[in-house]
């Protein structure tokens, strides 16, 4: 088992370079230069200024260098200063990234709270009213663009009813505020973000956890557990609703590049400083550090997600022996 | 013979699944808006008049007018025109993308499957929203940059798709006997094995539309996407924000319409998905 996890942490390398190779030839390959924002659009800078600029950042050099010395350099998390406020590129996603893993990870507790029992629900009563009612909840789920969805919330919850703050994560008063009334503020400020990033994955898992459960529900030591006598919740929930957990441990895994893309989305319409909004506006100035830096950390983070998928699934698992 | 054996296919599929018929009446519906918009729409959906701007719905102005007065049930009507077509070409060239690979993939095998099967898991690695919104902002948004870069950071399922459908096709007897009678390579791909894995293609690429239209409204809402005065259902949206609260109608119909839209292709191809798959029920 051991040597399984080390090989399978090892695997993770060649791919983040493949994925550093990717981003960096599409950044650096697309026409225009990141000094253009400071330099051709300002009629004060010179030609000169513009060239010392180019060879400051080492744009002047062929690619594969360029390439070189800046995987030389993240091999110690130095990813570089911004090309736009001169801060250290680690610094800048390390303040931002608590936030977005803070929101991620509580809608993902929540979307499994809830579509596990959904999912588990329409599936042994498969073709019922209530399977035909979730089902069109899910499909209408689905559809639903997220930011639309926050614009409605926003316009209902913040501004009709007064109810739920809509910009930010904290209120102008948050540094006056004792201990837990800036708890409450932050909480205050999460409920429509984290419900926003819920809704879309929460329709796609009650749906992969239907399809699991009813697959499981149609195998043939199902039938054993009932044929024994076994009551009718004993077999579904212990017989049958362990197996079926098992594929979403992979669906999770999966989910994470979906997760952190969406984060721009819900950062942006909520206004919130996380990485998501980071990249939108390191995106927006064409700060290339930033840039790079935020798509490698995002690949790390995926790759991660599906490792911890895999591990966890061998010790859920034990009929899966990767050893061999 | 063979035009009623289609027309015999079609009327199955259409009277024997609700969810096909409900997909193909929405998908339909929203085409024909497309095709016909200058014959749909009441008003120029450019011509401003700030006279009537921010009016709220009524029977001239249906969907009511935005901050420029534009009507707004025009702008929709010819934004679905932008957000079908984006849809429709990102799908297009995902497909093709994802046909040569898959195929390539499946049937040479050893270390050009490797090597080809290791990009997918790269390409599948990105938070791909991300790698969208760089490469839009560094070429600039416009609709094509759009389609192009949707069609390549989405064609990952179709090529693992035809790679196992190739993979299981090829071992079998009538691939042999092309070969056996001459075939190039070339020609059992296109000829042979292509138009047999053709059915999962066909459910992935109705989904992809879904997929796509969502992606390039959210791209546009960002204001990376179709750029203003051209009327996309993501950039009006945008545009509405600005009267959050005030003006419901400017959020409320774009929207929805995504949502319609979004909602008949996953039917569709739901129901497509069923029917080529009997024993995968959805109800």
């Amino acid at each position: 088992m051991k040597r399984y996890i080390v090989k399978r942490l090892i695997s993770i390398i060649p791919m983040l370079l493949g994925i550093s190779i990717i981003s960096f030839c599409v950044i650096h390959l697309a026409p225009g230069s990141p000094v253009d924002s400071s330099t051709t659009l300002n009629p004060k800078v010179s030609f000169e200024a513009r060239e010392k600029l180019v060879i400051q950042y080492g744009l002047d050099k062929p690619l594969y260098v360029q390439y070189l010395s800046w995987l030389k350099k993240i091999t110690t998390f130095d990813f570089g200063r911004s090309y736009i406020d001169g801060q250290k590129v680690i610094n800048k996603i390390a303040s931002r990234i608590p936030i977005t893993l803070l929101i991620n990870i509580l809608s993902i507790s929540i979307v499994l709270l809830i579509a596990i029992p959904i999912g588990v629900i329409s599936a042994v009563r498969e073709g019922s009213f209530c399977d035909r009612f979730l089902t069109v909840f899910v499909f209408v789920g689905f559809a639903i663009p997220g930011f639309w969805l926050a614009l409605m919330l926003m316009s209902f919850f913040g501004i009709t009813l007064g109810w739920l703050p809509i910009q930010g994560i904290t209120s102008f008063d948050f540094d006056s505020l004792s201990i837990f009334g800036k708890f409450l503020d932050i909480g205050r400020h999460l409920i429509m973000p984290v419900f926003v990033s819920c809704f879309g994955s929460l329709a796609a898992m009650s749906r992969y956890m239907r399809s699991s459960m009813l697959e499981v529900l149609h195998k043939d030591y199902i039938k054993t557990a009932r044929a024994k006598g076994l009551s009718e919740n004993r077999v579904v929930y212990k017989h049958a609703l362990r197996n079926a957990l098992l594929p979403i441990i992979t669906i999770l895994g999966l989910s994470v590049p979906g997760l952190i893309g969406g984060s721009v989305i819900v950062e942006s319409v909520f206004g919130i400083p996380g990485m998501g909004r980071l990249f939108f506006e390191s995106v927006m100035g064409r700060d290339y550090p930033v840039i790079m830096a935020v798509l490698v950390i995002g690949a790390l983070l995926t790759l991660l997600g599906n490792f911890l998928a895999d591990i966890s699934y061998l010790f859920a698992d034990p009929r899966i022996r990767y050893e061999k | 013979m063979r035009n009623s054996s289609k027309s015999l296919f079609l009327s199955k599929l259409l009277s024997k699944n609700k969810l096909v018929l409900s997909g193909v009446l929405v998908v339909g519906g929203l085409t024909i808006m497309a095709i016909f918009a200058p014959l749909i729409a009441p008003f120029n959906p450019l011509a401003i008049d700030v006279e009537d701007a921010l009016l709220a719905p009524s029977s001239a102005h249906i969907f009511g007018t935005d901050h420029l007065g534009r009507d707004l049930f025009s702008r929709v009507v010819f934004g679905s025109r932008i957000s079908l077509s984006i849809g429709f070409v990102a799908v297009g060239i995902s497909v093709l993308i994802g046909l040569l690979i898959g195929s390539v993939a499946g049937y040479y095998g050893s270390r050009i499957d490797t090597a080809l099967m290791r990009f997918v898991d790269i390409m599948l690695c990105f938070p791909s929203f991300f790698l969208i919104l760089a490469v839009i902002a560094i070429l600039e948004p416009n609709i094509i940059n759009i389609m192009v870069v949707i069609g390549i950071t989405s064609w990952m399922g179709v090529a693992r798709l035809i790679r196992a459908e190739v993979l299981s096709l090829k071992e079998r007897e009538f691939i042999l006997a092309s070969k056996a009678i001459g075939a190039s390579d070339l020609r059992v791909i296109v000829r042979h094995l292509i138009p047999n894995a053709i059915a999962p293609v066909l459910v992935s690429a109705v989904l992809g539309v879904a997929a796509a239209v969502l992606l390039e409204s959210s791209l546009s809402f960002l204001g990376l996407g179709v750029q203003p005065p051209t009327p996309s259902w993501g950039n009006i949206l945008m545009e509405g924000k600005a009267s959050l609260g005030v003006c419901w109608w400017l959020m409320f119909f774009p929207g929805f319409f995504i949502l319609i839209t979004v909602l008949g292709y996953n039917l569709l191809g739901e129901g497509l998905r069923e029917y080529f798959n009997p024993k995968k029920k959805i109800c």
